[in-house]
C-alpha cells in the first residue's frame, strides 16, 4: 500500500475513534451545568443525583477522549511532518492556545468536580460544573479554529524555509468560516448529548425503573435536543452551506452531486453519483431548491463539477456525496422525531407512549452517525487539499515514514482502540445499571465518583 | 514547559513505578493512588501543552524530530492511553482480579514512559542523522553504537532512560512520603533512601560519558561561566534530598528533588543552545533555535497569549492543589 493512504487511513481512524467521546461530553458538559442551576434554582435535590450520574458517565468519556485526544496532536508531527513543516507556525498557535486555555481550565476543575462537592459547596461546585464547560467549548472552539484555517487558510504570508507565517493573530481567530463551522459543531455535540439522555430517560421507564430519573431525563434530554436540532438545520447548517459554495464551489457541486452546472438546481434528495459516466443515477429531485438554498433565488445559476479542472475535485466523490446526505437526512430525521416527541411531552402523554419511548431509545446511536458524517463531509470535501487551495494532501505527509511502519502503529491504534472500545461500552453499562438513584446503605465505595 | 512537565508529570510517573512496592494491601494502594488522582491529568496537560508551544514556536524542529522518532513516540502514545485509563478505570469496578491487573498496567506504563522519556533527551543530546534532505528516520535499534547509523536505543540512550528511571522513582517516592499516612509512608522513606544511591550513581556516570557522545555540550561554559548555576543546583538538590530525607522533612526533600531535576535538564538546555536537535553526521545540518523558528511576529503573538494564560492556569493550579492539600484520607470521595 502507499504510505500516503496509509497515514490518511491511520488518521481518519484515530480521528473518528476519537471524537465519539468529545462530542458527548462538550454537549453533556452544558446539560450538567443545566441540571445544576435546576438543583441552585429549585433546591430538588434529584437534579443534584442526576448530575452526579451523568458526570460519572462524563469522567469515563472524557477520559478515553483524553488518552485518543493526545495522539491527534502528536501526529500532525508523525505522520504529517509536511503540513507540521509548513503551516506549523499558524496551526501551533491555536493548538497550543487549545492546551493553554482550556485543557487547564477543563482538567483542573473537572478533578474538582467529580471529587470536591463536599469541600466545595453547592455554588462553588456549581462554579467547578461551568468551568468544566466553558473548557471544554473552548477546546472545541480551538480545534474549530484550526480546521477552519485549514478549510479557508487566512491571515498567513510566507516565512522562512518556504513555511508559511503568521501574519495577524485576529485575522485568524476572525476567520469568516470560523463562525458558522463551530455553532454547527457544537450544536451538533448538544444534541448528541440530548439523545443519548433522552434514550436513557425512555430506556429507564420501558425497563420499570427509576421512573422519576427517566422522565427528568426525558424532559431535558427531549426539550434541549429538539431546540439544538433546529438551531442546527437553520441557521448554522444553512450559513455553513453557503460558506462552503462561496469558499469552495467545487465542493459543493461534489456534495450535491451536481456533475452539469445549471441555471434553476435541482437539489437531490437521493442519487448515486458515477463520477465516470458524470450522472447522478436514480435521483429524486427537488427543482430548483438548489438554486434558491445556496443564492436565495429560484432561477440562479449553480456551477456544476464541469465548471471546474479535474485536478481540483474531491478525490472520493461518492463517499463524499453520501456523508453529505446522511448527515442531512439524519438532521431532518432528528428534527421531526424531537418535535413529535415535545409535542406529547407538552400535551403530557410523553411518558405513556411506550411507541415513542422506544423510537427515542432506539435514536442513540444515530447523532454519532451524523457526526461523523459531517466529520466527512468537511473533510472529504476539502480534498485534495491539505491545506485549501495552497498543499495538496499528497505533499503533506511525512515522506521519512515507510507505509510498512505506518501500517505496524495503524495496526497497533487498531488493536488497543478496540479494547478501549470495549471497556468503555462495559463501563458505562454498569454505570446504567447502577443508575441515578444514590445507593441508601452507604460503604465508604458508595460514593466513589469515578 | 519542558522542565514544568518533567517536575510534575514526573511525581506520578514515579508514584506509579513505586506504587506496587509501597503499597501492598488495596486500601494502602488506593491511598497512594489517591495522592496523584485529582492532579495525574493537569499535570500531563503540560506535555500538550509544551508540545503546542513547540509546534508554533519551532514548527520544523517539530515536524522532523517527531517523523524522525516515529516509532518510539506512537509507543509513548499507546503507553500514555494504557496509563492514563488504568488509573482512571481501576476505581470503576470493585473485584480482587480488576484492580491488580490495572496496578500492573499502571506501574509498567509508568516505568516504560520514564525510560522512553529519558532516551528521547539521551537522542537529543547525541544528535540524529540529520543530512542533506532535511529529513531523517530512526529505527528502533542497529548495533547499540553512538556513532553513523543510530537507532533510538544505543548503550547512551539507555543509560539515559535507566537514569531518568531511578530519578523519577525518586521523586515519586518522594512525593507518596510526603502525601500519604501509614505504612506507605515509611516504606516509600526507606526506597527513597535507595533509589537515591542509585540515582547518585547513575548521575556521576552520565557525567563521565556525556563529553564522549556530544563534546560539544560542556564547551559552552568556560565562556559564559554564569551557566554553571545549573548543575551546581543539581547537584544542591541532589545532597540536599538525601539530607532532608533523613532528617524526615518530606516537602523540603521533594522540592528538594524538583531541584534536581530541574537543574539536570537546564544543563542539558544550556549546554546543547544554540542547538535544538543537533546532527550526528554534519554539525552544519543541525538544527538550531534560529534556523527552525516562525518568524518574530509568531513568536511575539505567542509569547503575549502564552504568559497570561501559563499564569492563568498556575491559577487553577494553586486552587486546586489547595483544595486537595494536606495527606490524603480514604473516607472522602476520590479513587
Amino acid at each position: 500500500m502507499e504510505a500516503l493512504t496509509v497515514h490518511r487511513i491511520q488518521f481518519a481512524f484515530t480521528v473518528v475513534f476519537h471524537y465519539l467521546f468529545p462530542q458527548l461530553t462538550m454537549g453533556l458538559a452544558l446539560l450538567i451545568v443545566a441540571m445544576k442551576t435546576l438543583a441552585l434554582r429549585t433546591g430538588d435535590e434529584h437534579y443534584n443525583h442526576a448530575a452526579r450520574f451523568w458526570a460519572r458517565i462524563f469522567a469515563i468519556n472524557f477520559a478515553i477522549g483524553v488518552v485518543t485526544g493526545i495522539p491527534m496532536e502528536f501526529q500532525f508531527g508523525t505522520n504529517w511532518a509536511g503540513f507540521s513543516r509548513y503551516s506549523g507556525g499558524i496551526i501551533g498557535q491555536t493548538l497550543a492556545m487549545e492546551g493553554v486555555f482550556s485543557f487547564f481550565l477543563e482538567s483542573s476543575f473537572l478533578g474538582a468536580f467529580l471529587f470536591g462537592e463536599k469541600r466545595l459547596g453547592p455554588r462553588l461546585h456549581w462554579l467547578a460544573a461551568f468551568l468544566v464547560f466553558l473548557g471544554s467549548w473552548l477546546s472545541g472552539f480551538f480545534i474549530i479554529a484550526t480546521n477552519a484555517w485549514m478549510q479557508h487558510p487566512v491571515a498567513y504570508q510566507s516565512g522562512p524555509n518556504g513555511a508559511l507565517a503568521l501574519k495577524s493573530f485576529w485575522e485568524l481567530l476572525l476567520n469568516p468560516w470560523l463562525g458558522w463551522q463551530y455553532l454547527h459543531n457544537m450544536i451538533a455535540s448538544v444534541v448528541t448529548a440530548s439523545v443519548v439522555m433522552a434514550a436513557l430517560g425512555a430506556f429507564y421507564l420501558l425497563a420499570s425503573r427509576d421512573q422519576d430519573y427517566g422522565r427528568l431525563f426525558i424532559r431535558i434530554g427531549v426539550t434541549a435536543g429538539l431546540i439544538a436540532s433546529a438551531l442546527l438545520i437553520f441557521p448554522t447548517g444553512d450559513e455553513q452551506g453557503r460558506n462552503v459554495a462561496y469558499y469552495q464551489p467545487v465542493t459543493l457541486a461534489a456534495m450535491e452531486g451536481l456533475f452539469r452546472s445549471a441555471a434553476g438546481a435541482p437539489l437531490a434528495i437521493i442519487g448515486q453519483p458515477d463520477v465516470q459516466a458524470e450522472t447522478l443515477d436514480n435521483p429524486i429531485l427537488v427543482p430548483r431548491a438548489l438554486s434558491f438554498l445556496t443564492y436565495r433565488r429560484w432561477m440562479a445559476e449553480v456551477r456544476g463539477l464541469d465548471a471546474f479542472p479535474r485536478d481540483t475535485w474531491p478525490d472520493n466523490i461518492p463517499l463524499l456525496y453520501y456523508s453529505y446526505h446522511i448527515m442531512v437526512g439524519l438532521g431532518t430525521i432528528f428534527v421531526a422525531v424531537l418535535a413529535l416527541a415535545g409535542f406529547l411531552l407538552w400535551r403530557g402523554r410523553l411518558y405513556d407512549t411506550p411507541l415513542m419511548l422506544w423510537v427515542l431509545m432506539l435514536l442513540a446511536p444515530f447523532p454519532y452517525i451524523a457526526t461523523t458524517a459531517g466529520w466527512m463531509t468537511a473533510e472529504l470535501g476539502r480534498q485534495p487539499w491539505l491545506v485549501y487551495g495552497l498543499l495538496r494532501t499528497a505533499e503533506g505527509s511525512s515522506v521519512a515514514v515507510s507505509s510498512g511502519n505506518v501500517i505496524f502503529t495503524l495496526l497497533g491504534f487498531a488493536g488497543i482502540y478496540s479494547v478501549l472500545a470495549v471497556l468503555f461500552l462495559f463501563l458505562v453499562y454498569l454505570e446504567v445499571e447502577r443508575g441515578p438513584e444514590p445507593e441508601t446503605q452507604a460503604g465508604p465505595q458508595a460514593q466513589t465518583a469515578a | 514547559m519542558i522542565v514544568t512537565y518533567a517536575v510534575l508529570d514526573g511525581f506520578d510517573l514515579g508514584v506509579g513505578i513505586v506504587h506496587l512496592y509501597v503499597g501492598r494491601t488495596e486500601t494502602e494502594r488506593r491511598t497512594v493512588l489517591r495522592s496523584v488522582g485529582p492532579v495525574w491529568d493537569g499535570n500531563e496537560v503540560w506535555l500538550i501543552a509544551g508540545g503546542g508551544a513547540l509546534f508554533f514556536a519551532f514548527p520544523k524542529m517539530y515536524a522532523l524530530a517527531f517523523s524522525g522518532f516515529y516509532l518510539p513516540l506512537i509507543m509513548v502514545l499507546w503507553l500514555l492511553i494504557l496509563r492514563g485509563i488504568s488509573i482512571e478505570f481501576r476505581s470503576h469496578i470493585e473485584s480482587v482480579v480488576w484492580h491488580p491487573f490495572w496496578d500492573v498496567a499502571f506501574a509498567g506504563a509508568s516505568a516504560m514512559l520514564a525510560i522512553f522519556f529519558g532516551a528521547a533527551l539521551g537522542n537529543i543530546v547525541r544528535g540524529v542523522p540529520l543530512g542533506g534532505s532535511g529529513y531523517f528516520f530512526l529505527p528502533l535499534f542497529t548495533d547499540f553504537t553512538t556513532g553513523g547509523r543510530v537507532g533510538i536505543l544505543d548503550w547512551f540512550t539507555i543509560l539515559m532512560g535507566l537514569s531518568s528511571l531511578v530519578a523519577l522513582a525518586l521523586h515519586g517516592a518522594l512525593w507518596v512520603t510526603l502525601k500519604t499516612p501509614g505504612e506507605p509512608r515509611e516504606r516509600a522513606r526507606h526506597l527513597a533512601g535507595h533509589l537515591w544511591w542509585a540515582t547518585l550513581v547513575m548521575t556521576v556516570a552520565l557525567l563521565a560519558v556525556v563529553p564522549l557522545v556530544q563534546p560539544h555540550l560542556g564547551a559552552r561554559f568556560p565562556d559564559e561561566p554564569w551557566g554553571v548555576i545549573f548543575p551546581v543546583i543539581a547537584a544542591a538538590g541532589l545532597f540536599a534530598i538525601r539530607w532532608f530525607n533523613r532528617m524526615g522533612r518530606a516537602r523540603d526533600a521533594f522540592l528538594a528533588s524538583c531541584a534536581y531535576i530541574a537543574g539536570m535538564l537546564f544543563s542539558v538546555a544550556f549546554g546543547l543552545y544554540p542547538y535544538v536537535l543537533p546532527s550526528n553526521l554534519n554539525t552544519a545540518a543541525s538544527l538550531t533555535i534560529y534556523n527552525s523558528s516562525t518568524t518574530a511576529y509568531g513568536l511575539e503573538v505567542g509569547l503575549a497569549w502564552f504568559i497570561p494564560g501559563i499564569l492563568l492556569a498556575i491559577g487553577y493550579f494553586i486552587f486546586v492543589y489547595r483544595s486537595f492539600a494536606g495527606e490524603v484520607r480514604l473516607d472522602e470521595e476520590g479513587y
